[in-house]
Formats: structure tokens, sequence, C-alpha cells
């Protein structure tokens, strides 16, 4: 054993480590906008838009996110979309996947905010995007912050799904150097581990200050 | 004003006839929820400057009448008219009226999240897009007169439940209705607390508001109701001015509810 092989491949790590980052970065900024847009078209008055919200969430929350990247490699090209193979279609495909949670999470906040409030909102003459937007999300929002950073916390250690599809993102790092290395396996998934916490621990902290920052009495 | 229509209806009760022409019109409202049928062949004139107090037993479709008027709830069949205008279905429209009708809720529904001059300023800017520091000079004039400028930078959630009322009916006066709607606006409140709204509605009424207030307090319908409309099952059993009302209800179903309600 080698207590060097992580400081040795650090260069490997940190590479990993980035791209894990700018994905579940990416990945995340864009399951929020389209998770929110779901979670308000579910609630919607229109019945077409509730429709197809409840559809696209039953559909890709009950699929592996495997078979996810699988369709997308595979069944796409034959519908004439052909993505890039590699980082955007991890990122379309974690963000579409992480996307179903973030509305669930979102809905659920939306779900707990009270009727009345919606009401209020209504008869002083809000339009349903007022209110969701003015009264009913900044509510909504508050309280689902702890689910939303555990579904955060989801997507970084997902997005190393996207290592068996051409992105070399910390869990494909960490197969080559343990190939590279086979008398040191278990320092450098050691190692692939410890950077994940990098991106978890933190996040789980993020949660917890937060929850306090935006805490108000009901 | 039509003096025309004043002129028709018999003028009596403790407070002074209003003079005004129909502003809200209900006829031939109907209303199911599933099975229950809860608004019957409902038909209501409600003119402008006057106060109406719905009374009746719990079920009995009072508060379903007031939601209907600013379309909380829809009907199945009728009409409702504010100001001769038939109610929008929805979108935009929807909206302009009901900022136009104001409504009181009885569990106030303050936005939990916003201080008490933003709940009253909120309205304002999104749905009148009154400039911000006109909405908030407004706010503060109406929050001073319900009585609660001073606690214009707490949170709803800080104030006392008769201090949380006013408020909500602060943030109905900002927008200038034509009217304002009550739902049961004291039930919520601890008893010490009841009488500092119902000032502030006795003053609204007072100063020509048009009022729909359904309610248990008898002393609000004797100090400020124009006209009291009885309701039972669904159906407006009783239409008649206060005096008349309590003193010689004509139903059976009436003399019932007011023995019942009245002997404590």
């Amino acid at each position: 054993m080698d207590l060097m092989v992580i400081a040795d491949n650090m260069p490997a790590y940190l590479a990993g480590f980035r791209m894990t980052a700018q994905l579940t970065i990416v990945a995340g900024l864009g399951a929020l906008v389209i998770g929110l847009t779901v979670a308000a078209m579910r609630v919607s008055p229109l019945g077409s838009l509730r429709v197809f919200a409840a559809t696209y969430t039953e559909l890709l929350r009950n699929m592996p996110l495997t078979l996810i990247f699988f369709f997308a490699v595979l069944v796409l090209p034959q519908f004439g979309v052909v993505l890039p193979l590699g980082y955007w279609t991890a990122v379309g495909c974690l963000t579409a996947y992480t996307s179903v949670f973030v509305a669930e999470a979102v809905r659920s906040g939306i779900n707990a905010v009270g009727v009345g409030q919606a009401e209020a909102a209504r008869a002083i003459g809000l339009t349903f995007g007022q209110s969701l937007t003015s009264v009913i999300l900044p509510q909504a929002v508050r309280s689902v912050i702890p689910p939303l950073i555990n579904v955060i916390i989801a997507l970084a250690k997902n997005t190393s799904v996207a290592a068996g599809f051409a992105v070399v993102e910390l869990t494909a790092t960490g197969r080559r150097l343990a190939q590279q290395n086979p008398a040191d396996v278990v320092l450098v998934l050691a190692g692939v581990a410890l950077f994940y916490l990098v991106v978890t621990i933190p996040a789980g902290q993020l949660a917890n200050l937060l929850e306090r920052k935006v805490a108000f009495a009901r | 004003m039509a003096d025309s229509t004043t002129a028709e209806r018999p003028s009596a009760g403790a407070a002074a006839r209003p003079t005004g022409e129909p502003l809200i019109v209900l006829e031939h409202v109907d209303k199911h929820f599933g099975a229950l049928h809860v608004l019957k062949d409902v038909s209501l004139t409600v003119h402008r400057g006057e106060v109406v107090v719905v009374i009746g037993p719990s079920g009995s479709g009072k508060s379903t009448l007031c939601r209907t008027i600013n379309r909380l709830e829809t009907i199945d069949s009728g009409t409702i008219t504010l100001d001769g205008k038939p109610l929008p279905a929805e979108g935009r429209d929807l909206a302009r009226l009901r900022a136009d009708v104001g409504m009181v809720f009885q569990s106030f529904n303050l936005f939990a999240h916003k201080t008490v001059l933003e709940n009253v300023t909120l309205g304002q800017v999104k749905a009148k897009k009154v400039r911000p520091a006109e909405a908030r000079a407004t706010a503060m004039e109406i929050l001073d007169r319900v009585g609660v400028a001073d606690q214009a930078a707490k949170l709803p959630a800080q104030l006392s439940g008769g201090q949380q009322q006013r408020v909500a009916i602060a943030r109905a006066l900002a927008m200038k209705p034509q009217a304002l709607l009550f739902d049961e606006p004291t039930s919520a409140l601890d008893p010490e607390m009841i009488n500092e709204v119902l000032d502030v509605m006795v003053g609204l009424a007072r100063d020509g508001m048009t009022m729909v207030v359904v309610t248990h307090e008898m002393g609000f319908a004797r100090r400020a109701a124009h006209r009291v409309v009885f309701m039972d099952a669904g159906q407006i059993v009783e239409d008649a001015d206060p005096e008349t009302f309590f003193t010689a209800p004509r139903s059976e179903r009436a003399r019932d509810f007011l023995s019942k309600i009245l002997t404590h």
C-alpha cells in the first residue's frame, strides 16, 4: 500500500472532481428551473398542463437513471435527435431525471402552504402567475429547502452514472486509477469517496444554515 | 343617486336606508358540492352602500353564497352580476373583478412571509400597478384608519388575532373595492378582540361601504345592517330589515334559530 497514490494522482482527481462538480451545478440549476416550472404546471388551473406535468413526472421518476442515459444515447438518435456523447448528454439526462424530484419536493411545499393563502392572493386580484410567484412559491420554497438539498446531494452522487457514458468524472477517474494502481485500490477509491464528501457534506451544512435563515412563523 | 330604487323598498330598521342602484345581483343561483345541494335557487340583490348581514345555521350555505360573489366558488347555474356586468369566468378579467370586491376571511389569511405593510401594498402594486411609494402611503393611511399603523413592520404571526383581522380589512380596502365581503370575520377571534374588529366594520358601514357580512354577531346586525338575510338548507328563507327580523321573524325556521342563539 502506498499512501502517496492519492497525492501522486492529485491532478487526475481534481480534473474528475471538477467534472463532477460541474455536472452537479449545471444539471442542478437546470433541474431547479424545470422542476419549478413542472411544479407550477402541476397546480395550474389548466387541466392540460396538469396532465402533461403529471405524465412527465411519473415517467421520469419511475425510470432508472441509467435507462434514461441509454434512451438518450440509443433511442433518441432513431428519432433524429443526436446528442453529442459525453458531457451534454449527461447534463441533459441528469437535468431531466433530477427535475421531477425537484418538482415533487416543490409541489409538497406548495401543498403545505395553506389554501387560504392562495384564496387571499386571488381575492386581492392577483392572477394565477402572480399568486404563485409572490405568495405561494416564496413560502413553499422555504419549507422545501431541506428536501431540495437532499435532491441535490442525490444528484451529486448520480453524476457517477455518467462514468458509463464517456464522461470522465470522479467515478470514471477512480476506475481508471484503480486499474493503473491495482495494489492500492482501497486507497484510490477512498480518495474518490473523500472528494464526493467534499461536495455533499457542505451541501448538508448549507441546508441547515438556509433552513434557520429563512424560517418564519406561520 | 338613483332614488327610484330606494323608494321602492320599505324604509325601516335601525340604520339609515342606503341610497344606491343594485350593485351585486344574484339570480337563481344553484351550486352543488358533489351530491350536496348547497345553494338552491338563490336570488339576492345588494344595493350600493347597503350592508347586508347573512345569518343562518352552519351548513346553510351562507359562506358559499359569500364566496360565489367573487367567484372563489363557481356556480352551477344562475347569474351573478356586479354593477350590471356578469362575473368573468377566469383569467385577467376575473382577477380585475376580484380586486374590485374585497374579501375578509374567517382565518385572516394574511401573507405569512410578508410584513403587515407588504400585505397591504402587494395587491396595489401587482394588480393595480400603483407605484410602490404611493402604495405604501395609501397602505399607511388605511392601517392608521384601522388602528394598526404602529404594527406595519411586523410579520402577521407577531400580531394578535384582532390586529391581524384589521390588517386583513386594510388589505382589502387598499384595493379601493366597490364592495367588501366578510366571511365570518370574528368567528376565529378571542372574545375580547371581537369588538375591535366589529368597530372597524361599523365604521366602514357608516362611511357607506357596500358590505355582505356572514356573521353570528347579532349585535353587529342590529347596529350596522340595513338588511338581514336568513339562510337555511341552501335557501334564503327570510330577507328583512334587522328590526323586523329580530322582533318579528316570519318563518318558523328563523324563529327557531333565533330562539337558540338569543337565549344566552
